[in-house]
């Protein structure tokens, strides 16, 4: 038995526990690891701990998976290592600051969380009718482009951790290209809190919807030649086809939503169901695949981007111009924000109303910023249709300015315990490119 | 101040929900409601009320009957239930004897609609029917609840903490979980835990 040694990080080391004995492996190590388990009575069962800092694991997802030789007897799923406390820390925060909370949640769709949680707000408030139409087709605008940013790297993340490197440098610069758009529209790359119940935080800033129209331009060829590096690759199809297989009755007991249930041919899409934000005004497709396995449900994030094009140039051509807050002052953000000199902040036009010319418009400006606006007392479950499944928030307000509990149905939590149904029974090998199908983001899981 | 470490827990206003509905409900939630009491003959000893607010039906089950309730709106035809999305817990200090509500949303994709239940247990005996034999889905989210609640599901197979740490002590989401005590350390100075800090201690 070899000891514990730092000096020799690459090597694969030993050591005896209670439990039995213990390697921990750091790549280029594996033949040494066999030779070592050589010796090992042939009825002995190998449990590989497989992250949760492991480059194929999507974040810090933690697989314990059970080996039969190279095939997955058992495997489960420990998460909890990105809990962040968001739901409680909501608490203890006005109703429209949740919204910097909530975007951090999933941070490859934040403004799925963002509208879903407004959306809900709104409910709560009960003006949902109220929001002025810019906003929405804007929120629609922007949630359709995050759906290509976030399907663009499960594509790249997923290529990568199956050996496809190309996919992932392509997948990461076609985001790249998104996140551009979404740094001038709302200043930042992720973590935008750019949707704010009521409306938005800001308007479009001068040129957006031409920087929106020439993405649009572009993005198509290079969609399409990211999508031939694999759609047709005989090894991309030996790794994900009749992979991580999960039927129907499999999708319904487990809760399953989103491309998954999507690739067992039900097309099922709350855009189309039970639709928010005015998506039953868009022409837009469903694509759906049978197959049940980790190539259909890539096959369905490609057709969603396309799919999404055709959304975002719908919501370019009905932009008009317009108020992208609610009317109602009791609500709607005091000040709309602007660029200056000195960054993003109230607008110069407003601190000289409130400073200079009228003291109840600052007394309603501290008011609302500090202490924020009144929610009645109530519940309320909403859902949108994320890149991942249903995206659902449940509000329960006091009738007081903060909520007293936020709870999200994320569709990573969910949708993660899959992995046993499309892992168990399957080699190794298998369990990335399954994981990589479901698309967990942990952020969104652990929240 | 309660464990508030926000600054802001003097602007607290609380005032209540609707409490419950009668019939009519208006719109599907009737036929909801016809179709659960048809298929359970015995409704009036498992429902202990139904509130119709902004557009929503929300169930009160009883708590020993809620697998019996969930079964019918998975499995009769009229109902089809066939997506339960979880379960999400709220702490109620100030409601006597029903502390902890367990409330659960169920989509039905072959008739488009949702319906949600509730159901509410003590503090002093916070016990709820695991629904994992009907909805396996509810798993994790039972767990979640659990580990932040400290609702006890019981039936199910494998009820342990899920996003806190396994030593954890308490559960972190009830009303009741002390907050701050910790203080802050930042490049030598000591900044006192955000419930001891004057300032917040009006």
């Amino acid at each position: 038995m070899t000891t514990f040694n730092d000096s020799e990080p690459t090597v694969a080391q030993e050591r005896e526990t209670s439990q039995g004995r213990i390697f921990t492996v750091q790549g280029n190590d594996w033949d040494e690891l066999l030779h070592d388990l050589s010796s090992t009575p042939a009825q002995e069962r190998i449990v590989v701990n497989m992250g949760p800092q492991h480059p194929s694991t999507h974040g810090v997802l933690r697989l314990i998976l059970e080996l039969d030789g190279e095939t997955v007897t058992q495997a489960r799923c420990g998460i909890g290592y990105l809990h962040t406390g968001i739901e409680k820390n909501m608490e203890f925060r006005t109703w429209t600051q949740g919204v910097t909370f909530v975007t951090r949640m999933d941070y490859l769709s934040p403004f799925f969380n963002e509208t879903a949680y407004c959306l809900g707000v709104e409910k709560l408030l009960g003006i949902t009718d109220q929001i002025p139409e810019r906003a929405n087709v804007i929120r629609v605008m922007m949630m359709e482009l995050n759906r290509i940013s976030s399907h663009l790297v499960c594509l790249a993340t997923g290529g990568m951790e199956l050996g496809a490197l190309t996919a992932m440098t392509f997948g990461f610069r076609e985001r790249e290209l998104v996140l551009d758009v979404f740094e001038m529209i709302t200043g930042l790359r992720m973590n935008h809190a750019f949707i704010r119940p009521g409306g938005l935080a800001q308007d479009l800033p001068e040129g957006a919807e031409k920087k929106v129209q020439e993405l649009l331009d572009i993005l198509p060829g290079r969609l399409k030649d990211t999508a031939d590096l694999l759609v047709d690759n005989t090894i991309w199809k030996g790794r994900t086809v009749g992979v991580g297989t999960l039927d129907l009755a499999g999708c319904m007991a487990l809760g399953i939503t989103g491309p998954i249930l999507r690739s067992t041919g039900l097309p099922h899409d709350l855009r189309k169901s039970q639709p928010y934000c005015g998506y039953e005004t868009y022409e837009f497709d469903v694509p759906v695949q049978t197959s049940s396995d980790a190539y259909g449900r890539f096959l369905i994030r490609i057709a969603e981007m396309f799919e999404s094009m055709k959304i975002v140039q719908q919501c370019l051509d009905r932009l008009k111009p317009g108020p992208v807050m609610i009317e109602d002052k009791k609500i709607a953000w005091p000040a709309q924000l602007a660029h200056g000199a000195d960054g993003t902040g109230n607008s110069f036009e407003h601190i000289r109303q409130i400073m200079g010319t009228s003291m109840e418009a600052l007394i309603h400006h501290f008011k609302l910023v500090t202490e924020g606006f009144k929610v009645p007392a109530g519940q309320a479950y909403v859902a949108v249709e994320s890149p991942r499944g249903e995206l659902g928030v449940h509000l329960v307000s006091d009738g007081g300015t903060r909520p007293y509990r936020v709870h999200f149905r994320d569709p990573s939590f969910t949708n993660l315990q899959a992995t046993a149904a499309m892992c168990e029974g399957a080699q190794i090998a298998d369990v990335v490119a399954a994981v990589a199908s479901i698309d967990p983001v942990m952020g969104g899981v652990d929240r | 101040m309660n464990g508030d470490t926000s600054g802001y827990g003097g602007l607290v206003v609380r005032n209540d929900p609707i409490a419950a509905s009668q019939r009519p409900f208006g719109g599907a939630f009737d036929s909801i409601a016809d179709a659960i009491e048809a298929a359970l003959p015995n409704h009036a000893q498992v429902i202990t009320g139904v509130v119709i607010d902004r557009d929503q039906m929300i169930v009160q089950v009883q708590r020993d009957r809620l697998l019996e309730f969930v079964r019918v709106l998975r499995d009769d035809p009229a109902l089809r239930f066939e997506v339960c999305l979880g379960v999400s817990g709220v702490h109620f200090p100030e409601q006597e004897g029903a502390e902890l509500h367990a409330h659960y949303p169920f989509l039905s994709i072959t008739h488009n609609r949702r319906v949600f239940v509730e159901v509410t247990a003590p503090d002093a005996d916070p016990v709820i029917d695991s629904i994992t034999s009907v909805y396996p889905t509810n798993d994790w989210h039972e767990r979640e609840t659990y580990d932040f609640f400290g609702i006890i599901f019981s039936g199910h197979p494998y009820l342990t903490r899920i996003q806190m740490p396994d030593d954890w002590s308490g559960h972190p989401q009830r009303k009741d979980y002390p907050l701050g005590g910790i203080p802050v350390e930042f490049k030598g100075a000591q900044i006192d835990p955000p419930d001891q800090r004057r300032s917040y201690n009006k």
